[in-house]
């Protein structure tokens, strides 16, 4: 315990003193308040603001994570159903490249017109298509990954395509699956938050800090940012802590112990 | 001698290239070979020669370019459907997601061996190997020779037919890869196995042989094969015989000649 009190206390104290630099530094400039307030002031705007902060993260987390999910589940589909054929791959992978590097967020008014503005819905779509995307090409390309000594060596115990799969293949493309869902994880909050921005539920993070800003609120925004900020650091750290319970074996995680 | 039904492994006119017009390798060419049930059969010749190439179209990784062969009466990959092969590749190869019993456990799961079995297996392959105490080690924590010991416990578990192995001792020092040569020895004669050795070291291939296959390079072929006749169980005091001494220097010469003869050809 006192070990990892040490581990992080460098973290620690970076953390709080730029905190400490950053109230100093808004008031002995005299920073005009609204646009860096000090952190005490957006301190004092997270308390007043708990419960419609809690309940607009809520909102948000729900799009971002439904949104995953639904990302999550069709990417490993068509990955699975691609990795087995190697036409079906070459006629779907330069696409899905190609569709991974445009700015998929852009879409996001035409979502809000398809599923509705204030729908949860439209956000989540949004989302689903940013993490469909890395999901997918990690996930044939992990799948793909598995050595040809590894292969031969199924291949002389006459082992069937399915033990070849759950023995072989599945656990070569765990370390780019994860790869992939902790970029994904991070991408659906933005997605979130970003597709708010165009309109949406009032009590939502995206909606807070948008008109906030424009009423000049700024503490007001920036404490909407701050949850936004604990809500994707919080999903990231399940996601590690998951990768960790799943791939204890991998050389990321040895010396652990 | 010529019954084919009796031969584990016969190998006919075999020829193998690799690459295609233009830029061709010939990595084997008119193999001729007859194993019989229960030999310990070595493989040796200079590096390139297609020692691998052999084991791995016996073991129908790859198919022969022309020619015939026939693994216990049936065609290589029917052998491999039955189950018939054990491998010991050059490098390891295992799961570093799989702990060393699990490893060696990884066959026996996909025959289906019922659990408790199983486990008994495990215990006994990795005692035999001298790794029970990595039993829950995961690979990357073993040394290279462990990890070898490690895959012929794998190769060993399912107590396969056919044993192919390519020089599963190469990566061992060499009061190990003696110690191992006789616990091999002890494996064979206990199970009545037949081997097929890839090895470069000659000493072992004669200690450990029924037969040394003698090969050399560009193209593979044999070139001999050389009767070993040293008696039975061979033991430390095999390695101080004249006869041991002698057959070292006739492996040697046959080395050596092929190697001529495949530069001068
Ligand atoms: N997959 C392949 N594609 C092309 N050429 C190959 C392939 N495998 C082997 N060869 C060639 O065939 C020849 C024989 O190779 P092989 O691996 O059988 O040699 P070896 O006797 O096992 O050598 P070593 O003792 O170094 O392991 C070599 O010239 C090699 O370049
Ligand atoms: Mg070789």
């Amino acid at each position: 315990m006192t070990r990892h009190v040490r581990y992080y206390l460098p973290a620690i104290a970076v953390f709080i003193g730029g905190i400490l630099l950053w109230e100093v530094a808004v008031r002995a400039l005299h920073i005009q308040r609204f646009l860096l307030p000090p952190p005490s002031d957006i301190a004092t705007a997270l308390i007043t603001n708990r419960d419609l902060l809690l309940q607009a993260g809520a909102t948000t987390l729900l799009e971002a994570v439904g949104g995953f999910a639904i990302g999550l589940t069709g990417g490993l589909a068509v990955a699975f159903a691609t990795a087995r054929f190697a036409l079906a791959r070459g006629a779907l992978m330069p696409f899905a490249i190609a569709a991974n590097a445009i700015p998929i967020i852009a879409f996001a008014p035409i979502m809000n017109a398809w599923f509705g503005v204030t729908s949860p819905v439209s956000k989540m779509m949004i989302v689903a298509m940013l993490v469909f995307f890395p999901v997918m090409i990690n996930t044939v390309r992990g799948l793909t990954s598995a050595d040809a000594a590894s292969l031969e060596l199924m291949r002389s115990y006459a082992a069937s395509e399915r033990e070849i799969l759950t023995r072989v293949r599945i656990p070569s493309a765990l370390p780019y699956f994860f790869t992939a869902i902790k970029v994904a994880a991070t991408l659906s909050l933005i997605g979130a938050i970003v597709g708010e921005y165009f309109g949406g539920a009032t009590v939502a993070l995206g909606r807070i800090i948008v008109e906030s800003a424009s009423f000049l609120r700024f503490a007001q925004a920036w404490s909407a940012i701050i949850v936004a900020a604990a809500l994707g650091i919080g999903f990231y750290l399940i996601i590690i802590g998951i990768e960790r319970i799943a791939m204890p074996w991998h050389a990321s995680m040895r010396g652990r112990t | 001698m010529n019954n084919d039904v009796s031969a584990v492994v016969e190998v006919h006119e075999l020829n193998k290239t690799f690459g295609n017009a233009g830029s061709e390798t010939v990595a084997l060419s008119g193999i001729n070979l007859s194993i019989r049930p229960g030999e310990l059969v070595s493989l040796i010749g200079p590096s390139g020669c297609g020692k691998s190439t052999l084991l791995r179209v016996i073991g129908d990784l790859t198919r022969p370019t022309s020619g015939t062969i026939e693994v216990n009466g049936k065609s290589a990959t029917r052998a491999r459907t039955d189950r018939d092969y054990g491998m010991v590749f050059q490098a390891p190869v295992l799961f570093d997601w799989r702990t060393i019993e699990a490893n060696v456990g990884l066959p026996l799961e996909i025959i289906d061996m019922p659990k408790a079995r199983r486990a008994q297996r495990i215990a006994d392959m990795l005692a035999l190997v001298e790794l029970s105490d990595f039993a829950r080690h995961h690979p990357w924590q073993l040394s290279g020779g462990m990890q070898q010991r490690a895959a012929i416990a794998r190769a060993l578990a399912f107590e396969p037919r056919l044993l192919l192995m390519d020089e599963p001792f190469g990566a061992l020092d060499e009061m190990t890869r003696e110690r191992m040569n006789t616990e091999l020895l002890r494996i064979w004669e206990q199970t009545g196995t037949t081997i097929v050795f890839v090895t470069h070291s000659i000493p072992e291939a004669v200690f450990l042989s029924s037969r040394v296959v003698v090969m050399s390079a560009r193209p593979g072929r044999i070139t001999k094969i050389i009767e070993v006749d040293l008696p039975r169980p061979r033991s430390d005091e095999t390695r101080t015989l004249d006869g041991y001494f002698e057959l070292i220097t006739e492996v040697r010469e046959g080395l050596k000649s092929g190697h001529v003869a495949g530069t001068t050809s």
